[in-house]
């Protein structure tokens, strides 16, 4: 009591940031007002998350309008960024290292001290308790013992005292650190975010086909310089059979340096590009209105005869097919060409979903001939004599959406990942297991005890004891 | 699709749950080792048919994607997922019963597997094999999705035995822990037999998630447009928590009846979950953080599954700590566990269900 009292408030900040009690608090502050970010939409327009509380607390426009005020000047329209749940966070950290520190070197004693001999009486109450009686006198199985315990895994040490024989043996002791190697992982991935947040950048680029930058946008139009420019050579999307699923979107990257192409690579949703610490990811497209009938369409014009050409034309403009006379011309175009039921064509999207060229041709088996060419569609691409236009891709029409990333701190939240993992493995599934032997005579025979303790897993180290037992009996039932 | 292979062993592993189910509950019932022989093979066979179900679906996805086995797993939509779920379960439980040799507690399990699967069936939700889009076309899919999926049959059984055990170890009626699991049962009945209902009086074939929540889901009952109806389902709802409440210590009979002790409930609550845990951290955080750094540049973005998935994990890592607390053991822990599987379940479906569709009613 008198001991008590004396505590100075170090000391009671110090055990109350070292409690069990604190980190179950601290988990369950963080998981409520977790919640309610994820029932308010994060950095939406005001009028969306008004009409969530509308919805939730069935009150009118206005009283809806005040409760977001409130809840706004709270922050909890960007809650995750908030002081106070930053506060949380930083409140959490001190709760792992100051807990971590308050009870290692206790730990570390238990690590560190190597396994001791013990009493008889100590080892008769232990958890895991097994006796026998063998033939022969103790100090004439010593080998057998040792052996049997080395058959399971242990190097066993051993000790005498005047009759009696004791083998003891440890392994893992390492592992009463596994909880302290999942908090330090906590924190170095926590760290690595900090670093991240820090150091690095998140920001967009919409890149057009053909076009080149040297800088990506942050936010509202703030301009992340780079440090090397980055060309879009290409972009496409596959679809799954007719339907306008995308099976896959891909862009040809280039990367330049003073006008030097110095990398090339073809990245796709799941496959990014990374250079000098930037990474570029693919996450959308889409097309570009003011461009859509300025592009250049990419034919190739095969003749009945097998021989072929790439052209590259514009709407309204020409195209030969090797060996034919007349010039062939593109008349018109469309986005995404489907036809109604009476089989008149009609644009059913903005976007480049199915673009479709009209081509009139003077002179096909010597009549003017005219069809509609779809990208999607190779059927649609021959010819009633036998050759073919082969409309292969609409380009510079489109834009690549890339998601752009410099993050240093990444690779330390992976490192922290991996410890974790570690951590986590060694605290579930491991275990600091102890075992003692005593051998004592008794009416010429052996006499053999054995205790052990497991600080985890017990039913497992019970099985592995139950086979040491099996291994010193052996020679009861008969053998040799 | 519903004349493929797949198709008739999956058909043929809810028929046997669902006997399994009446089995095993015969067996409660009577106590003849007979029955629960036969309870236990059926199971077996639910269980083996279950499993070939499973690799064909994912031969037939395999040659349908053409993007190699990793990607052709079949756990890329709700239904796919849910199977899983009911396959992992029954693996578990069967372990447990060999395990443990006790046959009582399959009556608790086959049920809820007999039910999802009907559920599936009763909901008429998509069974086709739906191509994936290109953020799913990962290798990550297959360790992320299935381990997350083996830690929440992890998390099930716990909440399982973690209200049997508060059943177990409650008798007043007043007792806040006894108030707490009878509330949360009749809760769970409620949900299931509105959700029933809606099915039953709709008989939608539901498109897609987030027409199922805006339009169907308790539209039958406590949403009904007769406001008569839905004051009746209130009432009908806190009828049945009374009837719970006041008759729960029959439950608690049946349970003790099992000849499972108070203590071994408690152990396989935290086995389980001393199993799921890291299971979970490392399949559906820490692997779900990777792939979402591969594929969009960003690791953690606090969206709502992924919030979601990080307030489950405070719940279980409550759990663990506070098994370390004095005055915490029993009781108070194994309430932490069943309300670490309701945060499961908002993590699994209703983010899907209700925040998408909460957002969505916002932004008409």
């Amino acid at each position: 009591m008198e001991k008590e009292r004396k505590k100075s408030i170090i000391d009671i900040v110090w055990d109350l940031f070292a409690s069990v009690k604190l980190a179950v608090v601290i988990f369950s502050l963080i998981a409520l007002t977790s919640m309610v970010g994820t029932v308010l939409e994060q950095n939406a327009e005001p009028e969306k998350n008004i009409q969530v509380l509308i919805k939730m607390f069935g009150v009118g426009h206005e009283t809806a309008h005040s409760i977001y005020g409130v809840l706004d000047s709270l922050g909890f329209m960007d809650m995750y960024h908030s002081w106070w749940f930053v506060g949380f966070l930083l409140l959490f950290c001190a709760n792992l290292i100051i807990c971590s520190f308050d009870r290692l070197p206790r730990i570390l004693k238990l690590v560190r001290e190597p396994i001791r001999p013990l009493s008889k009486e100590h080892v008769e109450k232990m958890s895991i308790k097994r006796s026998l009686v063998i033939k022969g006198k103790p100090s004439g199985i010593k080998e057998r013992v040792s052996g049997s315990i080395a058959k399971i895994g242990f190097k066993p040490s051993e000790s005498s005292e005047e009759d009696e024989l004791q083998f003891y043996a440890e392994k893992g002791n390492f592992t009463r650190l596994g909880v302290y190697i999942t908090h330090l992982s906590i924190l170095i991935i926590l760290a690595g975010a900090i670093i991240g947040l820090k150091f690095g950048f998140n920001a967009v680029l919409n890149l057009p086909e053909g076009m080149t930058t040297s800088v990506a946008f942050k936010g509202e139009g703030i301009e992340v310089p780079l440090g090397f420019e980055l060309r879009c050579d290409n972009f496409e999307v596959d679809y799954y059979g007719d339907s306008d699923m995308p099976k896959a979107y891909k862009s040809w990257l280039t990367v330049l340096k003073d006008g030097r192409e110095i990398m090339k690579k073809v990245i796709s949703v799941n496959d990014p590009l990374t250079y000098g610490g930037i990474t570029f990811y693919q996450s959308s497209f889409g097309p570009l209105q003011s461009n859509m009938n300025n592009g250049i369409v990419v034919l190739r014009a095969v003749s009945s005869d097998g021989k072929g050409e790439q052209v590259n034309t514009r709407i309204g403009g020409t195209f030969t097919i090797p060996g034919s006379t007349g010039v062939g011309r593109v008349t018109n175009f469309s986005p995404a060409l489907s036809f109604d039921q009476s089989g008149r064509p009609f644009t059913y999207d903005s976007g480049l979903k199915n673009p479709a060229v009209y081509i009139e041709l003077p002179n096909v088996g010597g009549k003017p001939y005219s069809q509609w060419v779809l990208k999607r569609y190779p059927q649609t691409w021959r010819l009633p004599d036998g050759s073919s236009v082969e409309f292969l891709d609409y380009w510079g029409v489109e834009y690549t959406g890339l998601q752009v990333r410099k993050d240093p701190g990444v690779l330390i939240v992976y490192l922290g990942c991996m410890i974790m993992a570690i951590g986590l493995y060694i605290t579930f599934f491991m275990s600091h297991k102890r075992l003692w032997v005593n051998v004592t005579e008794e009416k010429g025979a052996a006499k053999i005890l054995i205790g052990a303790s497991a600080n985890r897993n017990k039913a497992a180290f019970e099985r592995d004891i139950e086979k040491l037992t099996g291994l010193l009996g052996e020679d009861r039932k008969g053998g040799k | 699709m519903s004349g493929s292979a797949s198709s008739v062993f999956f058909g043929l592993s809810t028929i046997a749950y669902i006997l399994a189910m009446i089995l095993y509950i015969g067996y409660l019932a009577f106590r003849k080792s007979q029955v629960g022989v036969v309870a236990t093979t059926v199971t077996i066979v639910g269980f083996i048919s279950q499993t070939l179900a499973i690799l064909l679906r994912w031969k037939e996805f395999y040659e349908i994607g053409q993007m190699g086995w990793l990607r052709a797993v079949p756990l890329t939509n709700l239904y796919e997922s849910l199977v899983f779920f009911v396959w992992c379960l029954i693996l578990a439980y069967l372990v447990i019963e060999f395990r443990y040799k006790n046959r009582s507690f399959g009556a608790f399990i086959t049920p809820v597997a007999g039910l999802v699967l009907a559920f599936i069936d009763i909901s008429g939700m998509s069974k086709d094999i739906q191509p994936l889009v290109p953020a799913l076309q990962s290798n990550w899919l297959l360790v992320h999705v299935m381990m997350s999926f083996i830690s929440y049959s992890m998390f099930a059984v716990s909440f399982s035995t973690g209200l049997m055990y508060l059943i177990v170890r409650t008798d007043k009626r007043n007792q806040p822990a006894y108030i707490f699991w009878t509330v949360m049962l009749s809760i769970f009945i409620v949900v299931l037999c509105a959700m029933g209902l809606d099915y039953l009086s709709f008989k939608v074939s539901v498109k897609n998630q987030e027409e199922l929540i805006k339009s169907y889901l308790f539209k039958a009952t406590f949403r009904s447009d007769s406001s008569a109806v839905s004051l009746l389902s209130f009432a009908v709802f806190a009828a049945i928590t009374f009837i719970i409440w006041r008759f729960g210590g029959a439950l608690k009979k049946v349970i003790t009846g099992l000849n499972i002790s108070a203590e071994t409930l408690d152990e396989i609550t935290y086995k389980s979950i001393a199993m799921g845990f890291p299971i979970f951290t490392l399949g559906g955080l820490i692997f779900g953080a990777i792939w979402a750094d591969q594929a969009w540049g960003k690791y953690w973005t606090w969206d709502p599954k992924e919030t979601w998935s990080l307030i489950t994990w405070f719940f279980y890592a409550f759990y663990l700590h506070s098994r370390l607390m004095r005055g915490w053991k029993g009781k108070k822990v194994a309430m932490v566990a069943v309300l670490g599987f309701v945060a499961v379940i908002f993590t699994y479906l209703g983010v899907n269900l209700l925040l998408s569709g909460l957002h969505s009613y916002g932004s008409q």
